[in-house]
């Protein structure tokens, strides 16, 4: 196995490539109760459009979110619940551009671990499982539908978008479900979970040599490539549609704001234009920032305002958003604020604390094994050593911020979605 | 295990010192306990977000978070929490640890300073709160008790203690009421914050890499200019009390799309009680994991809910159930849970469920030493229950919890209150 230290963060990372093209992280944390184990692959609810067998399959909407539920299931019975029968909290997600497995346990760890690798790389479906998982998808379905948070995100995707799939809701429709077979699972199950397109990250007091020695026992000795995906043509830089507005059950409307950035490369360029995105919107409107403090005094924004940077395949972007009176507001003070940061540059003391605290902020999201784990796993899918942000950091000047800012947050690439009350005078 | 140590700051200030190397980060905290009641939720809720607007040395939220940056990204946050029936009201912050700073200097002394300020110096306009921020953040904790609509799950639950617990100070949300918050003025909210300072016991809270003598230091320079003198009386614990013979039923109706089933029930059990771990591990059998009897009979094997679990209001002799049902489901998903529970009642359930159960419990808490939050919450209850069992001495009691203890404890069980949202055209 490879070594790498991390001495700025005080972290080491085990490395090992198996034969069958699985790559297998290692974080060691002596002293620690628990060790977290997290299994993924470069698959979610993006990739609906792929090459299997040199032919192009389309998927409908959901079919990465259904897998993950189904492939807890096993000829035998169910996974989770022999994780659970040991004392591991197990569970899942699928997110727009990954499918992730994992499991956090004080006890028995490797019979854990055994139980990780085998579910989720021995698929079996039947038609009855599928049948009864399409009114369990339903019902969660529903109950984000009714979401707010969730709802005023998502049209915040479709009015920045035109095509790119990240716009489609990653459990997909009760409609598009429907139409999901036990051969579409296997199918996509073949594509997308092939060794060479996972990675298994590991943080705990565990013996790392013991992690890929159980992974080359119960994983295929061999594996095939991953399938080739379609996101579709480029995007344009400007928004599709400048505002969208629904109407819910809430007190106060909720808005989100976001400015298209431009899709980021692979390789530790994409880890440096995070960062940039980062300090972008903390200097353009974070709790440090002027306007923060400026909207704040005026009751336009209150606790629940955050902003943040966000890249998924072929699409990239800044949204800033919370609870507000008046959204349109805000939008207007954020755009002229970033005119005036275009202009005139952002405050040199204020970018040198900013920096500071994105720094001491990363560092101590290193304290969750989970957090670590599926920055490692994104990571890699992204060619991005993680770790070694604080040299990232360091090669970021405020040029770089301001340069970011005149060209992702001009008005043309803006959208503003917001959810309002239902009976709002 | 880190060790946790208690040093008596001043007459009724505690620290809880964790002392660990483990984390890259430090949390420290300050709360005031008071009693629950309406009177003075809402009050005592506003307190801690006035204080984070400004002090006397940083006049506003700006210079705040300047000074914070300048600590690497600290964070310290208006806290709003209850145990039992008790609020506690104050701060939490985290902070990087000093072996991460880029230059090697300390930041608990001045993060403790800064903390200290915040409390005790604010800003102030002709000897009370300034109106600006006592108004501005007014508004905001009535947004946020509005706003507790919008997550129906859990506004759920909110509704059934609500109905359950009228009349009892558990029947209070943690952020009081509108109607008081509205009420509330810079002199009103003065006169709360310096009833606080004088009259509610502190609890302190550090975890992190300097020895307990280190933090007790600088959270005593901190906190010196407290006012001294008057009796910080501890809450008592919550008297317990029946379900009445017949369950009270309450159905209220919303536009969404997924119904909320929510039925509270009486323990019997408190956390005091030699029976406290069999009552965790009977949740835990019932409602609480995945393997449990909700989960897998409710939910799994007759789909009749999205998600269906129970829960233990802690330091408080109520269990929640939660469940999001389609309305035409909603008589039969109650029916199934109520015949789990009676399952668990008449012991039947198999020895995997049992151990299944165990073992969840059993890891929760150990790994609880893992996460600073979760071991703050911890030790935040048990000081105001005036416990010191750490989660691994809890753990050990309940390796130890027998089936007939399980049982018994599930027969102590009795439904108080059923609470449905409905959609309108339902």
């Amino acid at each position: 196995m490879q070594q790498q230290n991390y001495p700025r963060v005080g972290e080491t990372l085990w490395r090992e490539e198996l034969d069958n093209g699985l790559t297998v992280f290692v974080n060691p944390r002596p002293g620690f109760q628990k060790s977290y184990a997290f299994f993924a692959t470069n698959y979610g609810g993006m990739d609906m459009r792929f090459q299997l067998e040199g032919a192009w399959q389309e998927t409908p909407a959901g079919v990465a979110h259904f897998l993950e539920h189904k492939m807890f299931d096993t000829q035998d019975g169910n996974a989770l619940q022999d994780l659970a029968a040991n004392g591991a909290s197990p569970n899942a997600f699928t997110s727009s551009a990954i499918t992730g497995y994992y499991f956090e346990s004080t006890e028995k760890f490797e019979e854990n671990l055994k139980i990780l690798l085998s579910f989720v790389s021995v698929p079996w479906f039947t038609r009855e499982s599928v049948d009864k998982e399409q009114g369990i998808i339903g019902q969660e379905i529903q109950m984000i539908e009714d979401d707010p948070s969730w709802q005023v995100f998502m049209n915040l995707l479709q009015a920045l978008y035109e095509h790119n799939p990240i716009r489609v809701s990653v459990a997909g429709s009760r409609e598009s479900i429907s139409h999901i077979t036990a051969d579409t699972l296997y199918a996509c199950h073949r594509a997308f979970y092939t060794p060479s397109n996972m990675v298994l990250c590991v943080a705990g007091d565990v013996d790392p040599e013991r992690v890929v020695q159980i992974a080359r026992e119960v994983l295929p000795a061999q594996g095939g490539p991953a399938a080739v995906r379609d996101y579709g043509p480029e995007e344009p830089a400007r928004a599709a549609q400048p505002l969208r507005e629904v109407r819910m059950e809430v007190s106060t409307p909720l808005f989100q704001l976001g400015f298209k950035a431009d899709p980021a490369p692979r390789g530790q360029e994409r880890l440096r234009r995070q960062l940039m995105g980062t300090l972008a919107g903390e200097a353009l409107c974070g709790a440090s920032s002027p306007l923060y403090a400026r909207l704040y005094r005026e009751g336009l924004i209150n606790q629940s305002f955050g902003v943040g940077y966000e890249a998924y395949p072929g699409c990239a972007f800044l949204a800033a958003g919370g609870e507000s009176r008046n959204p349109e507001a805000v939008r207007d003070a954020i755009l002229a604020e970033a005119a005036r940061l275009g202009r005139e540059g952002i405050d040199p003391a204020l970018f040198e604390r900013l920096k500071k605290a994105a720094y001491g902020a990363m560092v101590r999201s290193l304290n969750s094994f989970e957090n670590v784990c599926v920055e490692q796993a994104q990571g890699y899918f992204a060619g991005v050593d993680y770790l070694d942000f604080p040299a990232v950091f360091d090669s970021i000047g405020r040029g770089d911020v301001e340069a970011v800012l005149r060209t992702w947050c001009a008005p043309e690439r803006a959208a503003l979605s917001v959810v309002r009350p239902k009976e709002e005078a | 295990m880190a060790d946790m140590t208690r040093i008596g700051l001043f007459p009724g200030v505690s620290l809880t010192a964790v002392h660990t190397k483990k984390f890259k980060s430090s949390v420290l905290g300050v709360q005031f306990l008071s009693p629950l009641s309406a009177e003075t939720a809402s009050a005592n809720a506003l307190v801690p977000s006035v204080l984070r607007r400004g002090t006397a040395r940083h006049l506003d939220m700006e210079a705040l978070s300047a000074a914070l940056d300048e600590l690497y990204g600290g964070s310290i946050e208006p806290v709003v929490r209850t145990r039992g029936e008790t609020q506690c009201v104050g701060f939490l912050g985290s902070f990087l640890d000093d072996a991460y700073t880029l230059d090697g200097s300390p930041v608990l002394e001045q993060a403790a300073a800064l903390l200290g300020e915040l409390l005790l110096e604010p800003y102030t306009e002709h000897g009370v709160f300034c109106p600006d921020y006592t108004a501005g953040e007014r508004a905001n904790l009535i947004d946020r008790i509005r706003a507790q609509i919008n997550e129906k799950r859990s506004y759920a639950v909110k509704r059934l203690k609500e109905e359950m617990c009228a009349g009892e100070p558990f029947g209070v949300d943690r952020l009081g009421d509108e109607a008081h918050a509205a009420a509330l003025t810079p002199e009103l909210l003065w006169a709360r914050y310096q009833d606080l300072l004088r009259r509610a016991p502190i609890e302190v809270y550090y975890c992190g890499s300097a020895a307990p003598e280190r933090a007790a230091g600088a959270l005593r320079a901190a906190l010196a200019k407290l006012p001294q003198g008057g009796a910080r009386t501890f809450p008592g614990r919550p008297a317990p009390h029946a379900a009445p013979d017949v369950p009270r039923e309450v159905v209220e109706a919303m536009d969404v799309t997924q119904g909320k089933l929510t039925m509270g029930l009486r323990t019997g059990i408190q956390a005091w009680d030699d029976a406290y771990p069999a009552l965790l591990l009977l949740n835990a059998v019932f409602g609480g994991t995945t393997t449990s009897k909700l989960f897998l009979n409710v939910r799994e094997k007759l789909s009749l809910c999205y998600y269906a679990s129970s829960g233990l209001m802690h330091y408080k002799d109520v269990m929640v159930v939660s469940s999001g049902v389609d309305f035409d489901k909603v008589e039969a998903a109650r029916a199934e849970i109520l015949a789990q529970l009676s399952a668990c009642k008449a012991g039947q359930f198999e020895d995997w469920e049992l151990e299944g159960a165990r073992r969840s419990v059993v890891s929760a808490l150990r790994s609880s030493a893992d996460a600073q939050s979760r071991l703050e919450e911890f030790w935040l209850g048990q000081a105001v229950a005036g416990l010191s069992e750490s989660p691994e001495d809890l753990a050990a009691r309940v390796e130890a919890v027998t089936r007939a203890q399980v049982v018994e404890a599930a027969q102590k069980l009795a439904l108080d209150t059923v609470y449905f949202l409905k959609g309108k055209e339902a």
